[in-house]
């Protein structure tokens, strides 16, 4: 790949970028429309940055429990594979459960959650539900991965099942839980978002869900736009972060994180 | 899975490393692949498995290794007692290189040695030792991806020498490399063998090859896999380029190919 075409492929996207903010706010301007109705892109800004200090808040207050609930993923999904890679009886009793709790949209969870459970609590379960079964899933897809004439070397110098692990299904597995990990980044803000979202309708929340949800109510478009803009941003960095730390392990051995030259 | 029937007392004193008696594999689909097998392979002795794909050649080595029991029979295989400080009477190259692509040359050479729990000084003697045994030293920090094929070979087998076996199983290691690749690591593989007085079982479906390598050439019929014929190639040590060019080979060649299929005899090129 030439330089021309790398800085062509970082361009594109900000001169679309440009190209549809300009026309937006053209066509607030040329037709007059309220911003009730439709705010144009410098209204968002002007508010994003007046209202920093509410949103702000907002930000951390939904970023953390993205975090934690992240967290929660990571180490439920990696343990739960490794527990089911050493034990077929675990798998076979527990793995349709998990499938089941994947499928149930956790929107339609999040309310019943939010009446067992304290409301910090269930916004974080919420968002560790969305986000485990990937990690779960593709774990066990790593372990399961190994290449069978080194699992066959394993065995000819007798290696222990802990060193079987260590050595040969762990750092086999890391390229998928990697990926598992990259797509919970994204779910847990999601699971964190639909939950203050079910939750903030029953009146309490303070997270950037939340925010949208009140400025609906009160008609205050422009909030809503600049609460969700940071939304955006955040899942946009979180995907970004996840990705660097992958190519970062990965870069000198795995077929992903390589270059494309020869 | 079980461990192989270890070393009988007088398969040693006969001076055997491998014993194989009726030996017969049958895999859970009820496809024989093997046997009955019988093979006596003597201390030192550089033999050649030699017959067509599919014929059980890779099921017999893998018996002797350990990796997987016999359905009828005994596997008997020699070593030494002192089982000390990373030794492992067994050495194992596969058809691929089968390297762990996280790790570089120096950690896939001391894997055996770490799960025997070697001490780290002892180990790291014994790596660069086996590195320097292959011809890889300068290599040691690459990682798999960074090596040519012929150079990950080396790599398995200086993994395989690093533990000091006392046999040395090669499954096809070097079928899938270019043929100058291939006569070269075929000649290290003899020097390292004269030099280090190791027991060879060499599987093959090449006949340029078996004949070339080996002291002796086990021919195997298909499935099941049964011991077809034997041939000792007899000829003036060491070999080098002057036996793979002579008549006396193309001889040797000539007589293992019909073995090998006596329908169309002669005609067979490996």
């Amino acid at each position: 790949m030439n330089s021309l075409q790398n800085i062509g492929r970082m361009l594109l996207p900000v001169a679309v970028l440009a190209a549809g903010l300009g026309f937006w706010e053209l066509v607030v301007r040329v037709n007059d429309i309220q911003p009730y109705v439709l705010p144009s892109p410098y209204v968002v800004f002007q508010t994003l940055v007046g209202d920093w200090p509410v949103l702000s808040e907002s930000l951390g207050v939904t970023l953390l429990t993205t975090l934690e609930g992240f967290i929660a993923a990571a180490v439920g999904g990696v343990a739960l594979g490794l527990l089911f890679n050493q034990s077929k009886w675990l798998e076979y009793s527990l793995f349709p459960y998990a499938v089941i709790l994947q499928v149930t949209p956790v929107i339609a969870i999040a309310p019943l959650l939010l009446i067992y459970l304290p409301q910090q609590t269930a916004v974080i379960v919420c968002a560790w539900i969305v986000g485990f079964f990937p990690v779960l899933s593709n774990t066990t897809l790593g372990l399961n991965s190994v290449d069978r004439n080194l699992a066959g070397l394993f065995q000819l110098y007798g290696a222990s099942r802990l060193q079987t692990l260590r050595y040969l299904k762990l750092p086999a597995a890391l390229p998928y839980i990697l990926g598992g990990l990259r797509i919970a980044g994204g779910l847990s803000l999601i699971g964190a978002v639909v939950a203050e979202i079910a939750a903030g309708t029953a009146g309490a929340g303070s997270g950037l869900a939340f925010r949208i949800a009140e400025s609906g109510y009160r008609l205050n478009i422009p909030r809503m736009f600049a609460a969700l803009l940071l939304l955006s941003v955040a899942g946009i960095v979180i995907y970004g972060l996840l990705a660097l730390v992958s190519h970062l392990v990965l870069r000198r051995w795995h077929e992903s994180a390589l270059g494309k030259e020869n | 899975m079980a461990e192989p029937a270890l070393s009988e007392t007088d398969i040693d004193t006969a001076g055997l490393a491998v014993r194989l008696r009726t030996v017969v594999k049958t895999y859970e689909n009820g496809v024989t692949a093997l046997g009955p097998l019988d093979l006596d392979v003597a201390k030192g002795e550089f033999v050649s498995l030699l017959g067509p794909s599919g014929c059980g050649k890779s099921t017999a080595l893998r018996l002797i290794a350990g990796l997987g029991a016999p359905s009828v029979g005994t596997v008997s295989v020699s070593h030494r007692a002192n089982r000390a400080d990373g030794r492992h009477p067994i050495g194992f190259v596969f058809q691929e290189p089968t390297l762990m692509p996280w790790a570089s040359a120096r950690e896939n050479v001391r894997l055996p040695l770490k799960l025997a729990h070697a001490t780290a000084a002892e180990a790291n003697r014994r790596i660069e030792e086996a590195l320097a045994q292959v011809g890889l030293s300068e290599f040691a920090d690459a990682y798999p991806r960074e090596l040519s094929g012929g150079m990950k070979m080396r790599v398995s087998l200086a993994r395989a020498l690093v533990t000091d076996p006392d046999i040395l199983l090669l499954d096809e290691p070097f079928a899938a490399l270019d043929e100058i690749t291939r006569f070269r690591l075929n000649d290290d593989l003899l020097d390292l063998w004269r030099k280090l007085h190791k027991t060879v079982i060499f599987v093959t479906h090449s006949v340029f090859e078996s004949v070339y390598l080996s002291q002796r050439v086990i021919v195997m019929t298909a499935r099941p896999g049964r011991l077809a014929s034997e041939f000792r190639i007899a000829t003036a040590e060491p070999r080098g380029e002057e036996f793979r060019t002579s008549a006396e080979y193309a001889g040797y060649c000539r007589a293992v190919s019909s073995a090998l299929s006596p329908s169309d005899s002669g005609q067979r090129s490996a």
